[in-house]
């Protein structure tokens, strides 16, 4: 029998299979480096990242599908695979001394994150359900390997155990959603079902499909009810795949959430929004109070992820153009403020020996002023201060609440965001008013020189802070591309 | 000649046309007729194959204790029969009377369950087999991997002794035999995946239809250089499969007792012993259909070129298992992923090169 | 014929099936796994999908339970003995699953599925040969799918090798 290979148009995955392409250079780098010589694998992967990057700026304005409709180049799934390359750049530029200082040095690490980076590109500009499922598997598989990388850590063993049972436990979730939708419309491809829908809308099998889906998604970026594993994961995992997984994550599977909503199930909006309302206020409003109460940075900025998704998630209630161009850039100005952050608490650290507890951070601004500077802003920005990022996109997704009739859960989110202030707001009382403590967490032995890579990170992540708090224009500009239909 | 040649195929035709015949007779809808003609027919091949397949098995068992015997500079038995010919016979009764032991605290079910499920499957598989011209009980189109899959099962069984018996050497035998047997299909499916390649079926009787030219000279064992490579990958992990010396570390005496089966006794024992020379005559036959050709030959009814192929692999397999040491285990889990698996792996890919050439030139 | 086949496996699948939930004993579970792997590839055959049953039965049976049982095995089986600590999750988790089946179960029996209506038929099937179509449809419409697949095998392969196999400089 003949094949007829459907329109393959390569061209159109282009990031992936090069990102996919160092993974494997990486791979086989890893037989030959010295152990020496192990940081010149990062290097390769940011070389790898960068040229991706340059593709997908190549790809802007495609608007095309590829692989018989299975995957598609528009300029949400790009802008979002550009903020997925970002996150990746700054992580393995932090993850660099971090590996060295933790003696858990191995090329395999840039391998798995370069890999999570194919799965969550794949995620975020799927355009069926098969691949997104793939894609979600492809970008999980590697980060459960990651949390536990430091295996003879207890915590670290614990966060990648939790995670991958309660990931497997939401895979099932979400596949048994693509079967009911599957059982229901016919297809898995998310136009065809919106096609499917609009012929024939109602269905109890649809709306079960819809809500295992939803389930399946809100797993992966923690909202509540399903964020039990969000802190202990965070928290246990080592800082810079906390880093990593905290924005890419949820760049990639807001980014298939968006899409399969958006695209596939609009003509369900009717039985979905409340609903996702009440769990966008659930998740806000229980992840800041969650956070009031830590005294361990990372499980506090464990609970602020979860907030955020919560913030999200008010654009995805709102639909329409505006809340997914607000969504878009919200989800840049999270991942730039929240890898200052965790870059800023790798900074803070001593060698192996990290500042977790937040009264370790006293004093922190005398000596190590550049970090503490860095760390101050990015929460500052996280607390939605202008004239930081994090300020105008909130800005953007209340606004769209506001115009689509939600204004309500724009209230609610405002409140919410007044209430994180005082928890953001603590670290950078302790480093700038504080007197330094004596003792190995003290100023005695704490560091002055912060790792250039790190620095550099750190600076690309504030600067870009401020540029998107202070010049949001462009970037709106560009977070307004649609899907593909 | 013809009628040799043919002789059970002609005997389940003629079989068969009687049936309707008396099934005629009871003015039944046809449907009905034939729905019954072909249960009773599938009863009664499935008769037919498994007494033949115990009388492989006491023929395999008298061959092998003679052959050990001659090999070793013994006599063998050589009491009951002519040339201790009724030994097996003998061994079954013995079995039958013996008594059947369960271990106190073993786990009731699982123990008693293990042999069947060890059993049965190689049983099941021999259902694809062509044993000559036309006699095969299924044809099955995807017939090899109906080998491999129901021959999985049977790994589980081997478990489940080891399991229920409650015994620490049981279940190190049988967790031995379980690392090695999931092992070993490894390379083993691997090398029938090069042999699919060049047949483009799954199918048995395809594959043994597609070696049919050039007087045995389109044998894959001839297909240089990748049915020579497959054949050895896949006898080598065969042996090993159905757990041979050399590769019989799962029951190795020596170490630990007899491995899974220490705690089985009787008839139960019976089933593993027979399951044994079950798998090992399946993994010949599957050889002979893959490799030489299955029952092609000239002269001599097909059938009888099978089995003479057949024999010859066995015994080629005995005096491996008479003149070998045991391995150790940790090379024989080396020797599985180390060797066999990479070559396998090349091989596919030579497979995949080399179809074409030797398609040109007429080899396969 | 098909019908009775058919209700004879999936009968003996959610017996199995409800075996591995509610077994104590791991070992016990997971033979009761191997139950509702080889019941659902008898369910494949109905569907006129030899290939995928034998794939079933080779891969899941065969090497994934195998692993399973190595697992329990390295744990050292003990009896499951209760949830100790997370005692009060217990009636609260059966009355949410409780609650989810019966809606699923209202939801299946009152729904109405789209017939049939893939280009595949059981008479397509048989003319092509189901190997072949997988195969080739591996190879068209889900090439993708297939190279993420491959991606994701070799991921969970370094993964294992990481966790299990890396030496910790010290």
């Amino acid at each position: 029998m003949s094949l007829s290979v459907p329109d393959l148009n390569l061209r159109i995955v282009v990031p992936a299979l090069i990102v996919s392409i160092t993974a494997l250079v990486v791979l086989l780098g890893e037989l030959v480096t010295p152990a020496a010589r192990k940081r010149w694998l990062g290097y390769t992967s940011l070389i790898g990242l960068l040229i991706a990057v340059g593709a997908t700026f190549g790809l802007w304005d495609a608007h095309a599908t590829a692989f018989g409709g299975m995957i598609a180049a528009d300029n949400f799934g790009l802008f979002l695979t550009l903020v997925i390359l970002l996150g990746a750049l700054l992580s393995v530029l932090l993850s660099v001394d971090f590996l060295r200082a933790h003696q858990v040095e191995h090329g395999e690490y840039y391998m798995l994150v370069l890999s999570a980076v194919v799965g969550m590109i794949v995620m975020a500009t799927a355009t069926d359900l098969i691949v997104i499922f793939l894609g979600l598997e492809l970008l999980s598989l590697p980060l459960y390997i990651l949390a536990a990388f430091k295996r003879e850590d207890g915590p670290s063993l614990e966060a990648g155990l939790k995670y991958f049972l309660l990931g497997a436990f939401s895979s099932a979730f979400f596949l048994y959603g693509i079967a009911f939708v599957f059982g229901a419309t016919g297809a898995t491809n998310l136009t065809k079902i919106a096609a499917a829908i609009a012929k024939n809308p109602s269905g109890d099998l649809l709306l079960v499909g819809a809500g295992l889906l939803l389930v399946g998604f809100a797993f992966k970026v923690a909202l509540v009810p399903f964020h039990w594993w969000t802190p202990d994961v965070y928290a246990g995992a080592p800082t810079a795949v906390t880093a990593f997984m905290s924005v890419a994550v949820k760049a990639a599977a807001f980014g298939a959430f968006f899409r399969a909503f958006f695209v596939a199930l609009p003509g369900l909006a009717m039985d979905w929004r409340a609903l996702v309302a009440l769990i966008a206020v659930l998740t806000m409003t229980l992840g800041n109070v969650a956070a009031l109460l830590q005294s361990n940075i990372k499980r506090m900025l464990a609970y602020s992820s979860i907030a955020h998704a919560g913030y999200i998630l008010v654009a995805l209630v709102a639909m329409g153009a505006q809340g997914s161009s607000s969504a878009l850039f919200y989800l840049l100005a999270y991942t730039l403020t929240n890898l200052g952050a965790f870059g800023a608490v790798i900074a803070l650290s001593d060698g192996a020996r990290e500042r977790l507890e937040i009264g370790d951070y006293a004093g922190a601004a005398q000596k190590q002023p550049f970090a503490a500077a860095a760390l101050t802003i990015c929460l500052l920005s996280l607390a939605g201060f202008p004239p930081f990022a994090g300020f105008v996109g909130k800005f953007l997704i209340f606004s769209a609440a506001v115009e689509t009739g939600w204004a309500w859960l724009a209230v609610i989110g405002v409140l919410n965001s007044l209430v994180s202030v005082y928890f953001y707001l603590r670290p950078v009382v302790q480093m700038y008013m504080t007197e330094a403590q004596p003792g190995w967490d003290g100023s005695a032995t704490l560091t002055t020189r912060i790792a250039p890579l790190v620095a550099l990170a750190l600076a690309i992540a504030v600067v870009g802070v401020l540029a998107l708090g202070l010049f949001p224009t462009p970037a709106i500009a560009l977070a307004t591309g649609g899907f593909v239909r | 000649m013809d009628l040799l040649n043919n002789l059970f195929v002609n005997l389940y035709d003629w079989l068969a046309g009687a049936l309707h015949a008396l099934a005629a007779g009871l003015n039944l809808v046809k449907d009905a007729e034939n729905a019954i003609v072909a249960a009773v027919m599938s009863l009664v091949v499935i008769v037919v194959l498994l007494l033949w397949l115990v009388l492989m098995v006491l023929v395999l068992i008298w061959l092998e204790r003679k052959n050990a015997a001659r090999i070793q500079d013994r006599v063998g038995p050589n009491r009951v029969g002519p040339f201790g010919l009724l030994q097996p016979v003998a061994d079954t009764i013995k079995m039958f009377i013996k008594e059947d032991i369960v271990p106190t605290n073993a786990d009731r079910l699982v123990h008693t369950l293990a042999p069947i499920v060890v059993a049965a499957p190689a049983v099941l598989a021999f259902a694809v087999i062509p044993w000559g011209k036309g006699m095969f009980p299924v044809d099955l189109n995807i017939g090899v991997l109906w080998v491999v899959a129901v021959g999985s099962i049977g790994t589980i069984g081997i478990f489940m002794a080891g399991y229920g018996s409650n015994n620490k050497y049981s279940l190190l035998g049988g967790m031995r035999a379980v690392a090695q047997m999931v092992s070993y299909e490894v390379p083993q499916v691997l090398t029938i995946v090069a042999i699919v390649l060049m047949t483009g079926s799954l199918s048995l009787n395809k594959i043994v239809d597609a070696q049919s030219g050039w007087g045995g000279m389109q044998w894959y064992i001839f297909a240089f250089p990748v049915g020579p490579i497959a054949f050895i990958v896949y006898y080598l992990s065969a042996l090993a499969e159905v757990n041979r010396t050399p590769f019989d570390i799962p029951e190795g005496e020596s170490e630990i007792v007899a491995g899974h089966h220490t705690e089985y006794s009787g008839m139960k024992w019976g089933l593993f012993y027979v399951g044994e020379y079950f798998n090992f005559f399946l993994v010949c036959t599957i050889a002979v259909t893959l490799f030489f050709g299955g029952w092609q030959g000239p002269l001599l009814p097909p059938y009888v070129w099978f089995l003479i192929k057949v024999y010859a692999l066995i015994l080629l397999g005995m005096w491996i298992r008479m003149t070998w040491p045991r391995f150790r285990v940790d090379q024989l889990m080396g020797f599985a992923w180390k060797t066999l698996v990479p070559i396998a792996l090349v091989n596919i890919i030579l497979a995949a090169l080399a179809t074409p050439i030797l398609k040109a030139i007429g080899l396969i | 014929m098909d019908l009775i086949v058919f209700y004879l496996f999936a009968t003996l699948a959610v017996i199995a099936a409800l075996g591995v939930v509610a077994l104590r004993n791991p070992v016990h579970a997971a033979l009761c796994l191997a139950v509702v792997f080889i019941s659902l590839a008898a369910l494949y055959v109905l569907l006129s999908a030899p290939f995928v049953a034998a794939a079933q039965v080779m891969i899941y049976a065969g090497a994934i339970l195998i692993l399973f049982v190595f697992v329990i095995m390295l744990l050292s089986p003990g009896v499951d003995q209760g949830a100790g600590a997370l005692k009060w999750q217990r009636p609260l988790a059966a009355v949410f699953g409780l609650a989810l089946a019966v809606e699923l179960i209202l939801v299946l029996a009152s729904a109405v599925l789209p017939a049939a209506r893939g280009q595949y038929t059981p008479e397509r099937l048989a003319q092509i040969g189901d190997v072949q179509a997988i195969g080739a449809l591996l190879f068209t419409d889900f090439l993708l799918p297939f190279e993420i697949t491959s991606l994701l095998l070799l991921v969970a392969m370094v993964g294992v090798i990481v966790l299990a196999k890396k030496r910790v400089r010290s």
